[in-house]
């Protein structure tokens, strides 16, 4: 993967309105943004109540996936091209949920949401019709998730991303500044992990930085081994979905693996050790 | 204000409501955006720590009104809207106080 193979601009976007084979979505942290105004012919998926089991912390499984994207008139052939506010964090998680799950044609707009209102781009309220498909999921790939024993294990031997803010990463505060502060009983980070805060990777317009901007920040300042496989993680598994994305798909690291449980899960854990400050 | 509670990760038109019980353990920077006396609705207000270091950034609210919760001590908030608008005002929080900034557009 390079950044060519996984980003399109805002003209690219306008010219697939409503082209057939192609499907717009928007997936946004406020899922009422995509009710106030929305690219044309997009339509929208909602992290929460689309993509999380009602019950269980889990992922909706393979069946619920395919009947939420044959529902949404999303089939196996079409193009997906994701966008959604705030630097496309919660487009990219989708973004890596949808590879998850084996789709193969899954595009990112450069600067999602933000961008195109920034430069005051067309936005509607219309919500298209599609007709239903047949959408046929694959299991998830385990080459992309992490899960909390993997991570354990991990310490000392792989890169372990935290891309928390360096408030949260100290363990000063246990959630993004934007948030109420609760959530995890302990605060602090994975031992050896190196903090590079997700939003490090994007532009003030919500646009990712150039290639050699991003290899410096994760190799060359944060000491991330790029000869290393790597694991990235958050709070809940949406910002380092971003960070995946960046190592992964743009910079084209083999092995990336997203912890979705991440600090949420791992400052609960019982026994497990925990770091604090600034890192070593 | 929102309907994204606070297991997301997700920054809410506006940012989260408040509460009372909230509001004595938190250290709240909060504010409005207008333009000649109306909402600016469209645009975005970012929560920057020391050195212009990115920490938060929320929609603006449909009143044109923002909210972080912050920790104790010195920040910077920056306003982007349509039309390369780009604002900016230091301001300092403390635990238990809602601190307001508003920008005139």
């Amino acid at each position: 993967m390079s950044r060519s193979d996984v980003l399109v601009d805002a003209d690219y976007v306008e010219a697939h309105i409503g082209a057939p084979g192609t499907v717009i979505v928007e997936v946004d942290e406020d899922t009422s943004a995509y009710d106030k105004g929305h690219i044309p012919s997009a339509i929208k998926i909602d992290w929460k109540k689309d993509l999380q089991d009602p019950v269980r912390r889990d992922f909706v499984d393979r069946v619920g996936f395919e009947a939420l994207l044959s529902e949404r008139g999303i089939s196996n052939d079409d193009t997906v091209v994701l966008y959604g506010g705030n630097n496309n964090w919660f487009a990219a998680y989708a973004y890596w949920y949808f590879k998850l799950y084996g789709h193969q044609n899954v595009l990112l707009l450069d600067g999602g949401r933000k961008k195109w209102e920034l430069d005051s781009r067309e936005l509607t309220t219309d919500v298209p019709i599609r007709d239903k498909t047949s959408y046929h999921a694959s299991e998830q790939d385990a080459t992309l998730r992490a899960k909390r024993d993997e991570v354990i294990d991990a310490i000392g031997k792989r890169n372990l991303v935290d891309v928390r803010s360096p408030d949260e990463f100290s363990g000063k505060l246990l959630a993004p500044a934007h948030l109420p502060q609760e959530q995890s009983q302990r605060g602090g980070h994975i031992p050896t992990a190196k903090n590079v805060p997700w939003s490090k990777a994007a532009n003030e317009d919500g646009t990712f930085k150039s290639d050699s901007d991003l290899s410096t920040l994760y190799k060359d300042e944060a000491g991330v081994d790029f000869g290393k496989d790597t694991i990235a993680y958050c709070r809940i598994g949406e910002r380092s979905a971003h960070t995946w994305f960046v190592l992964h798909e743009i910079l084209g690291l083999p092995n990336v693996k997203n912890y979705d449980g991440s600090w949420t899960e791992y400052g609960s854990l019982v026994g497990v050790p925990i770091e604090l400050g600034e890192g070593k | 204000m929102s309907n994204v509670s606070n297991e997301s990760c997700g920054a809410p038109a506006g940012g989260v409501t408040i509460t009372k019980d909230k509001a004595s353990k938190e250290a709240v920077i909060e504010g409005q955006v207008t333009r000649d006396g109306s909402p600016v609705a469209k645009g975005y207000a970012r929560l920057l720590g020391t050195g212009d270091e990115f920490v938060a950034e929320v929609p603006l609210g449909e009143d044109g009104g923002f909210r972080f919760f912050a920790a104790p001590g010195q920040w910077t908030l920056r306003v982007l809207a349509p039309g390369d608008i780009r604002l900016e005002q230091a301001v300092s929080a403390d635990t238990g106080q809602v601190t307001r900034v508003d920008f005139l557009v």
